[in-house]
């Protein structure tokens, strides 16, 4: 029990810091780099808490995919970052203001409620299996057609990126298909008489 | 000192609150700004896995992946629309975003 306490404070303290970090940072590639830290160390805690399937796939999607997005394009565009980062002292004090207020807001829900004695009946109770197990038991059963629309949601961003992002240049030579299947003897082959020792 | 589901409410409030001041502190540049939404959406999945592991209840898990496979949807989207956008006009700086003001 100590240890978790120790683990507890440990993660949590460093996700906080790299947290500011990512806000604080001049230089963006800092940013997607504390960024990374803050996962990782996310991911420890939800190992804390037990769901050691969420934790690796926060590791394998947040850190293997989406911040290494996020480093592309913050490296691939040619943004002057500097002038980007004007106007962060200035806004400091408002932005001190509402984040006080959200805090403070969540601190009121977060301590003024007490959690009943007895847990409610859990609608998918864990039971014995290894989380991984559990939870793949639940996604694809009660939870299907979730399933499905997440798997849905990433087909459309993937399909949506690509027609984002890809560009048709000029002068490129590409596979058309269409053609190809329609050729015929008749147009592509030609036969000659070739005359012995003149060539053609 | 036994970690209970305070702290780890506690916590996620703290980074939501980070992202939110983050959000606004970065408010020209759009890359951050997609960077702190990534913290928010991170503090709710720590709320809910929090939830789930404090109730014996899996749901929460499941949500939590949902909101993952959403965030991963998001930021690829947005970094998409802002390397189209890079290439049609030479800038990502929010506030030269102002085609449609009209």
């Amino acid at each position: 029990m100590q240890a978790e306490a120790v683990f507890f404070w440990i993660f949590s303290a460093v996700l906080v810091a790299s947290a500011l970090a990512v806000i604080t940072a001049r230089n963006p590639v800092h940013s997607v780099l504390f960024l990374i830290l803050a996962f990782v160390n996310a991911a420890g805690l939800f190992l804390l808490m037990g769901a050691e399937f969420l934790g690796m796939i926060l590791v394998v999607v947040y850190v293997g995919a989406v911040a290494v997005l996020f480093l592309f394009v913050v490296l691939l565009l040619d943004v002057d970052f500097a002038e980007l980062k004007q106007g962060f002292v200035r806004y400091l004090p408002i932005g001190a203001l509402i984040a006080l207020f959200v805090a403070g807001e969540l601190g009121y829900v977060a301590f003024g409620w007490n959690a009943s004695p007895e847990p409610a009946a859990a609608a998918t109770p864990v039971g014995g299996l290894s989380n991984t197990a559990a939870l793949g038991r639940v996604l694809y059963t009660h939870y299907f057609y979730f399933f499905q629309a997440a798997g849905m949601i990433l087909l459309t961003a993937m399909i949506g990126a690509i027609v984002l992002t890809l560009r048709h240049k000029p002068g490129v030579k590409r596979q058309d298909i269409a053609a190809q299947v329609a050729r015929n003897p008749a147009s592509s082959v030609e036969l000659r008489k070739v005359v012995s020792r003149a060539g053609l | 000192m036994v970690i209970g589901l305070t702290h780890y409410l506690t916590l996620a409030a703290i980074l939501f609150t980070i992202g939110v001041a983050g959000i606004i502190l970065n408010h020209k540049n759009i890359i951050v700004i997609l960077m702190s939404v990534e913290l928010i959406l991170l503090a709710v999945n720590i709320n809910l896995v929090a939830f789930s592991t404090h109730s014996g209840d899996l749901t929460g898990q499941v949500f939590a992946l949902l909101i993952l496979t959403v965030a991963a949807a998001e930021a690829a989207i947005g970094l998409a629309v802002l390397v189209a956008y890079y290439r049609n006009r030479g800038s990502i700086a929010v506030d030269d975003i102002n085609a449609l003001k009209g």
